[in-house]
This record gives C-alpha cells, structure tokens and sequence, in this order.
C-alpha cells in the first residue's frame, strides 16, 4: 500500500490545513481502491491474511501506483467477514478466503467482472447483491459517524485529512467563541452516548463555567457494557474523529489537558489512537499553538485494568489518578470537582465522534435527526440469535423490529424471538410486545430498560430469561467494586436467591425478596454501577414472570437451561447409533447398544454439559 | 449561612458542613457505621441515608457526605429511608450475624433475622468492610499498614499479601476504631499480637527497664521517636516509672 | 517461571524510569511490568511501592483490583473464555466447561504442567462472533464444544 504522509511539516493556520487537503485531493492517483476490515471480527476470520495477498497480487500483476489496498476499522457486517470493498464502486464481497484474492483482482479489479459467488445473497429471496449500500443490512442505516471507518485507513492522518477530517476544528478555531461552540452543542441536543444520556451542551457549559485554571477533558473508552462494541470500533477504525472532538471540547471548555482512558482489552485501539495523537501532534493539530492559534491541548493514554465499575465517572477519575477504581459520591458533579479536584469533562467515544459532523453540518441539521429529546443516530451492536450480527447505526425512534427483523435478518434457525436486551448490566429485556418501541433515550426507559452505550442482545425461545437475570447479576457482583454495602451484599444474596431458583429450590417469596433488594440497590447504592443493578432481575420479572414461577412452582425450566431442572434425551427414533456422541461425553453417560441401535444414556452419570446435543447431526438428543 | 428544614424543622449552618453534622449537632438520631470524627467521611455503609428533596426531586444520600444547600428540604426517618435503611441493616446482619453492634441497630429497627442468610453459611468475621481501620491507620496514624483488598464480594481488610507487617506498627487503632469489634488486639506480656479478619502478626512489646512491666508496642514507640524527633532511649521508662 | 529479584528489579527500575516516576501511571507500570514477567511476582510490586515512595497498601491494593492483573504464576498459554453477554446467550457456558473439564482446572487456574491458564473475561468486544475465546491474544469465534479440542492442541 502506499502511503506516505505527503510532508511532516506542522500545519500553521487555517488556509494551511485547507491546501494541505486540497494537495491530497489533487494527488490522488489510483482509480481503484481495495478496502480490507479489519475489525476485530474479520480479524479472527483471517483479513490480515487476505490482505497480505492482495498487496502481493497487486504488485505481481503489476497494478502499483492504480490500485491501493487499504486496511480499514470495522465495518460493521461482522456476521459476514472478512470483509473486502472494492471502492468506488462498492463492490461487496464477503466471506473472502485467501484463494480468491487472485480472481479478484483478475477479474474485477482488472476486467471490471462482478463474482457472483462471493457476493452477498439475500436468504429469504435468493438474490445476490452488488454493492453495499444495497445490502439489506445497510440499507435501512445511517451512518454518519461509523461510515467513514470503511473508507479510511485509521492509521493515516492524510486519509482522514481527504476526508475532511479536521475540518471542523478548523471552524471551530478560525470562527467561533468557545460559548458559540457550547451553544451549537447545546442547540444540536445531542446526548451523551456512554449509557446516563446526559445532555452534552449543559455538561459542557457547566464545565466551562465551572472556576479554575486547570480543566481536564477525559475521553471514556472503558467500554465494559457486555455485548458492545461501538466505541471500540471507532477508536480502532477512526481515531482521529474522537481527538478532533476532543480538541473542540477542550477549546469549548478552556481544558489543556486531555486522556483518553482505553480498556485494557482493547490493544488495538491503544495502537491506533497512540499513533492518531503522535500524527496530529506533528501536524500541529494538537498539542502547543493548535494550527497557529495559541490554543494548547495535549492527549494523553490511560489504560484501564479490566473494571467494569472505571466506566463510572468517578471510578474512572480514581484510575487515572492511579489508585483502585472505586466510585465516591458525586454530590458535587465532576465537571465541576472531577479529575485532581479539577472541573471536568468526561463524554463517551461515540459522543465525541458526533461532534465534528455537528459542527460541519450544523446543529439544526442534527437536531433534524431522531426523535423528541433524542436527536441525531445511534450505533448499536447487533448480536446474540440474529442473522446478521455487526455494529449498526441507525436514526433514534427506529423500532426495535425494523432492527431485529430488517437490518438483522431475523432470528436464525427458525427459532422464535423471545426477547432483546438493550443497555448492557444495566437495561433490561423487552418482550415481543414491546418490538414496535420506537427506539430512543426516553422510550426505552420507559419499558424498563434504558439506552446504555448501546448493546442489543437479542434473545430467542432457548434462552432462559432467569438465566439471564442470573448471568447479569454475576457479572455484576463480579465487577462491583465492593466498598458499598447495597452493592455488595446485596448483588451476593440476590445471585444467590437465583442460585436456588435455578437449582429448582426456590421459593414463593423469592420473588418479592429480589423485587425488595433491587429497589434497595436502586435507592441506596453509592455509583451507577449499583443504581442499576437491579434493572435486569426488575425487567425480567416485569415481563417474564411466568418462566420465574415455572422454576419456582414447577421446577421446571421452559427454555431447557438451568442444569438442575433439565434431562438430556436419546430420541431413540432419530438415533442410527453412530457413537459420536460417545466419543465427546466427558462423563462416560453413554453406552454403545449395537450398529443401527440407539445409543443408551445414563441419566445418573450424565453431568448434562450438553456436549451429546452439540455434536449430534441427527437431531437425536433432546433436552427437556 | 445556609439554612435548610430537616424533619420539618429549620437549621442553618456554615456552608460545607454536610447533613449529618448539622443533624447531629441538633440532636437528630442518625445511625452510622463507617463514619469517625476522626477520619474522613467514606460512604460506604448507607446506613446514614436520608432524604433529600431538591426541585421537587426526591432522593437518598448519605447523610455524612451531602454537604448543605440552601433551601435543602431533608427527612431522615420517611418512609423510603426506613425502608432501604432496613435492607441495607438486614444484609449487614446476614454478614455479621454474631456481631452485638449490628444486633443492636438490628433491634432498633424492629429486626429479628436476617431474610437473606442462609442456614448453611458458615463464614462470619464480624468485618463489615466500613474501612474506617484502613483510613484511621493511613490518615491519622500515618502507616498506611493495612488496606481494602480485592474487588467486589471477595474484598477483604488485610496487610498487603496478607503477611507483610513492615509498616504496622502495633498501635491497635485499627481495632479501636472497628464499629463491630471485627479486629482483636491480645497482650500477654512481651507480645501483642494484632489479629485482623484474614491476617495476623505478633509483635514485640517494650519492657520498662526500672520496673520490667511491658508497656508499649516496640515499633509503636520506634514510629513515635522517629517522628517527633526524640530519642528511642526517652521510651526506655513505662509512664509510671519516667516520674 | 521463577525469575531472580535483581532482574525483576530491573524491569521495576525500567519501567518507573519509562513513566517518569509518575504515581499516578501506577496503573500503566504494572501493566508493562506484567508484560515482561507474565504475572506480577511480590517483589516487584514491593520495588514499585519503595521506587514511587507510595504506601505498599496502595500497590497491593491496586494490582488487586484490577483483573487485569495476576498475583500468581501464569501458564505458557491464555485461554481467555468470553463471558459477555452475546457469548452466555450462544452458550459460553458450556465451551467453559468444557474446557475446565478438558484441563481439569477451573478458569482462574492454571494446569500443573504450566501449560495452559484459563480466565474468563466479562466482554472482550468481538461479540459478533459470539462464543469467543482468545487463545494467546488470538480471537477465536463461533466457539463450540467440539472446537475444544482442536484449538488446546494447536496451542504448542
């Protein structure tokens, strides 16, 4: 691939950065542009792989300096990786494998021949599609804020300078007072997308008004919610747009310094915003004398230890500061006493990311977008039992169904949708009756669950919802940091009052017991973190009760789920006694009865791990 | 001055005391557990919580951290606060069942059993987490000898790798402090020995050198030395015998 | 893996110089010292607490903390199974088991032979591709039973 920075001299006033794009846009020399993701998901497919061939079959046919191959972030359609577009056309191909590399660069990139067979086919009608806005999976999306991660290679400054990055820290800069900034945030309504929903103006004019010399802008990249994947996704495929946001806070709010706190888990997104911050440093985009304004701002990186509660403000602050992550009361809010006792200003990933296009495009022109009190889009990750799993960004009040069944797909195996989680530990599940929600801050909340930072889980009939209740609830013990006793204590005896409903031990006033406790976590709780925590369990018994009582009365697990409630069975009918689920039981539970004979389970050996049921191809195990 | 109703009743103070400063100071009866004069205020235990209403917004806080506001309208005893009150006092007596102070709160509020501990549980230390030993020892005594390790359900007090004594200092305020008596201190003589819910160490006491009685932790009177300035040979007397 | 204290020294040395001694990247020193010595052995969090001149406590209550990091020994290998929430729904659980069943050690242990180390992370944020387990840093999705045993045996 080439590209070489055109010049590493810094830019050094607005006309500056304007030419220097203009140079990049008149330079640009190949007609054909092979994008490869290389997101976390095509990664585990193999796309570094398949774009290593490229680059080698671009330069054995002799196609460098008219073809460039460009690794991008994620794209989104993970269900369907390795990802390759072929740009401008947008030619989609998935499901790559290193051997078709050769072909398409033969055919398509040389002869201008479409292959049919790596295109995407449309399940329900057969039909192959070309491109990919005409995907269904795109098509009904709007991606304003995570489209540009397809066209540009995350660890190029020149990439996203063409594509008009920094732009509106250029505006920003040469044309408006820091209030004027505040109050087109303030007049977008744009909401803060890390899970409170906050709205964005008021947190920045608080800050900005907020006393003191020293503020601190913090970029929020702990994701932890379980199930999402968005701001990962954007710091890995587009960093650049999250320091130019911040870069506009930071002048919005009189801050010098900034971090971005990252999670431990996500290297990547280390690498890449390590090598975004050193590129605009040298570009004079940030740093001292921003574009020759005197304005100063350095970014620094924060790692985070793998703690779900750092995605709590305060918690986060008391990491950075390098002590144990632990929240304190914010009677007195973090804009105003936050990091070092300094005002300030802490805004998500994607948050960030909506405030250049807000600049660029106006705030009246966001505030067209979505709903009510929710304007503009949000990115969800779309995954669990549906079709199409990905990251998906689509305008606020889409309903949950146009989600699930359009950009989705539906659910896979002809299983019957039960329910969707949304908002991570701290939502809750929504039934079948609440698919027609128009989806957004309010309306979510108002069916018992909430936005979160955007994770949609999606639920069919063999998912147990008092498992799930269960599961969320370990997670959150797991992760509650431990100093408040609602949280503490409470998250342990509510596990444990699940524990015993799984184990076919529960009893009638379990439920009231859960339904007390989460309302004493939900009022006496010290951070968010716990505030919540009760959501889950709460939501589950609002919509799903009867597969609480199912458990409780009849010991019975509906789903086929909880261990203790449930039997693996030989349907003898379906068995030829092929023995391959012999081989895979790891307690010795089945015995070999003769050829063509079914096989023989043992019930008091079996230890019911299921393995029987995932190896059998004849449907001949089932479970009850 | 800041002025603001607490159970209907109106009070003022200076701008950066917190509720429960004021309450106290009139009189109000609101439990505590991890709070101390002595240290700073923490949050953890929530059994301080009150209710506070601000805009027509009602919520819970806690008492020892909430600083006054103007215009504050606050119920300690409504019938939110008892409730949470109660749960928080019923987990914590599921967590120390054996402990005479969480017994007694638990009486106060008309608590008999804990709903939520289970006939088979065993474990039971006493400690509550309040974490009042940890700051008494880092902010007042200055060791930083003992912490809050672990994270979430599995935290726990303990010396660091849970035998590294280097900085304690034997001085037993840690023990004092403890609201539910979770941290032991035995003399016999020559030794003290500190026995904190999951570590435990002896240390050498100083013997007087008139009248041979053991008076006082070796690296206590070391510490002591060390940071008024004195001489280890000023602490060779028992305070009987320095007469 | 047994390592004397001098070079475990230097690492500390190295890495509080790298950070400028800086308290509050403790953090980040703990992370690059568990980079080179895979868990963080008692004299280097004793060394960093002496370099930095903060209480021994403050260490040992961080690395504590923090999952991300290990007091003990850890294995050649890292199974790490994702127990976020895309995964439990396509059956996380079960590949879990499976694993420990296979290993005979529970996740948080490592096998006698030092071989292999099973943890469990709560989301590592590949959840399209749910189960996921990652081997060495290496993403492994649409993970079931019968892959166990393929992916144990590549590791070597």
């Amino acid at each position: 691939m080439v590209n070489i920075e055109m010049e590493t001299c810094r830019l050094t006033d607005y006309a500056d950065l304007e030419s220097y794009r203009a140079n990049l846009q008149a330079k640009k020399t190949e007609n054909k542009v092979i994008t490869i993701c290389c997101g976390t998901g095509c990664l585990a497919y193999g796309a570094s792989k398949i774009g290593q061939s490229f680059k080698d079959e671009i330069k054995n046919q002799g196609l460098e300096g008219t073809v460039s191959v460009k690794f991008t972030g994620c794209q989104g359609f993970c269900e369907r990786g390795p990802l390759v577009v072929i740009r401008p056309e947008n030619i989609l191909y998935q499901r790559v494998k290193p051997e078709d590399v050769s072909r398409i660069v033969t055919e398509t990139i040389r002869n201008d021949l479409i292959l049919d067979d790596l295109l995407y086919t449309i399940p329900s009608t057969n039909e192959k599609v070309r491109c990919e806005e005409d995907v269904p999976f795109y098509k009904k999306q709007l991606r304003l804020v995570f489209g540009t991660n397809g066209y540009i290679d995350p660890t190029s400054l020149d990439d996203y300078i063409q594509a008009g990055g920094y732009q509106a820290l250029n505006k920003v800069l040469s044309s408006m007072s820091p209030d004027e900034v505040v109050d087109e945030i303030k007049i977008s309504g744009l909401r803060g997308r890390g899970g409170g929903g906050f709205a964005t103006g008021a947190k920045w004019e608080i800050t900005r008004e907020a006393p003191g010399e020293l503020k601190y802008v913090i970029c929020n990249c702990d994701e932890g919610d379980p199930g999402a994947f968005m701001d990962r996704s954007l710091m890995e495929g587009n960093p650049h747009s999250i320091i130019e946001g911040m870069v506009i806070a930071a002048y919005a709010v009189g801050a010098r310094q900034g971090y971005i706190y990252i999670r431990n888990e996500y290297p990547v997104a280390l690498k890449n915003s390590e090598i975004a911050i050193k590129k605009a440093e040298e570009k004079g985009l940030l740093g001292k004398n921003i574009l020759g304004t005197g304005f100063d701002f350095s970014i620094k990186i924060s790692r985070g230890g793998g703690a779900f509660v750092c995605g709590e403000s305060t918690a986060l602050m008391a990491s950075i500061e390098g002590r144990t992550g632990e929240p304190r009361a914010n009677y007195i809010h973090t804009s105003e006493k936050g990091l070092w006792e300094r005002p300030t200003l802490l805004n998500n990933v994607e948050t960030l990311a909506n405030i250049p296009l807000i600049i660029n495009k106006g705030a009246e022109w966001f505030y067209g977008i979505g709903t009510g009190n929710s304007k503009g889009t949000k990115i969800f990750s779309l995954v669990g039992k549906v079709h199409n799993t990905g990251l998906i960004e689509v305008p606020m009040g889409i309903t949950l169904r146009e989600i699930i069944y359009e950009i989705g797909g539906g659910i896979p195996g002809g299983k019957k949708f039960k329910a969707v989680q949304t908002g991570g530990p701290s939502g809750g599940c929504l039934p079948e009756e609440k698919l027609d929600l128009s989806v957004d801050f309010d309306e979510l909340s108002r069916a018992g669950s909430m936005m979160g930072s955007g994770a949609m889980i999606v639920m069919d009939e063999d998912n147990c919802m008092v498992d799930i209740a269960r599961y969320f609830l370990s997670f959150l013990e797991e992760e509650s940091c431990g100093k408040c006793v609602p949280c503490r204590e409470g998250l342990k005896r509510m596990r444990q009052i699940l524990d015993r409903i799984i184990e076919g031990k529960g009893q009638d006033e379990d439920i009231e017991l859960l339904i007390d406790l989460s309302e004493s976590l939900t009022m006496g709780a010290l951070c968010g973190l716990g505030g919540s925590a009760g959501n889950p369990v709460l939501s589950t018994i609002r919509h799903f009760k009867d597969e609480y009582v199912a458990h409780i009365q009849e010991k019975r697990c509906p789903a086929g789920v909880c261990k203790p409630l449930i039997r693996y069975y030989i349907v003898e009918a379906n068995c030829n006694g092929c023995s391959l689920c012999i081989k895979e039981c790891p307690a010795d539970a089945i015995s070999f009865q003769g050829k063509k004979q079914p096989v023989k389970l043992d019930q008091d050996k079996c230890t019911k791990c299921g393995a029987c049921y995932d190896i059998c191809r004849l449907n001949a195990v089932e479970v009850k | 001055m800041v002025t603001l109703t607490i159970n209907g009743r109106e009070f003022s103070g200076a701008s950066g005391q917190t509720l429960l400063n004021i309450a106290q100071k009139a009189g109000i009866d609101i439990p505590t557990l991890c709070h101390s004069h002595a240290v700073s205020d923490y949050g953890a235990c929530r059994v301080c919580l009150v209710e506070v209403e601000k805009r027509n917004r009602k919520r819970l806080v806690t008492a020892c951290l909430y600083p006054i506001e103007e215009g504050l309208k606050v119920a300690t005893d409504s019938e939110r606060v008892i409730k949470v009150r109660k749960t928080i006092i019923e987990l914590l007596l599921a967590r120390a069942p054996d402990s005479n102070d969480i017994k007694e709160l638990a009486t106060k509020y008309g608590i008999e059993a804990s709903r939520f501990r289970d006939v088979t549980e065993t474990s039971n230390d006493n400690c509550i987490l309040c974490g009042l030993c940890n700051r008494v020892c880092a902010e007042v005594v200055g060791v930083d000898a003992i912490s809050l390790v672990n994270r979430g359900t599995r935290r726990e007090v303990a010396l660091p790798f849970y035998d590294e004594t280097n900085d304690c200092i034997a001085c037993g305020a840690c023990s004092y402090i403890c609201p539910t008596k979770a941290i032991q201190m035995k003399d016999t003589k020559e030794i003290r020995t500190m026995i904190w819910p999951n570590s435990k160490a002896d240390f050498k006491m100083q013997q007087c050198e008139s009248c041979g009685v053991h008076y006082a932790p070796v690296k206590q009177l070391e510490y002591i030395a060390l940071k008024s300035g004195l001489s280890v040979s000023e602490f060779n007397n028992c305070p009987d015998c320095r007469h | 893996m047994s390592v004397n204290k001098d070079s475990i020294y230097n690492i500390v040395d190295e890495v509080v110089v790298k950070h400028n001694g800086d308290p509050s990247m403790l953090v980040a020193m703990l992370q690059d010292v568990q980079a080179q010595l895979y868990f963080l052995p008692r004299e280097s969090i004793v060394r960093i607490a002496e370099k930095l001149d903060i209480p021994l406590t403050r260490v040992y209550s961080v690395a504590t903390f923090f999952r991300a990091f290990s007091l003990k020994p850890r294995g050649k290998h890292n199974l790490k199974v994702c127990m976020g929430t895309a995964c439990h729904v396509r059956g996380a659980e079960k590949v879990l088991d499976k694993i420990e069943t296979e290993l005979c050690v529970c996740a948080g242990e490592t096998t006698k032979d030092m071989k292999y180390t099973i943890e469990t992370a709560n989301c590592v944020g590949a959840c399209a591709l749910g189960p996921v387990v990652v081997v060495d840093n290496e993403f492994v999705g649409q993970m079931t039973t019968d892959k166990v045993k393929t992916i144990l045996e590549k590791c070597n």
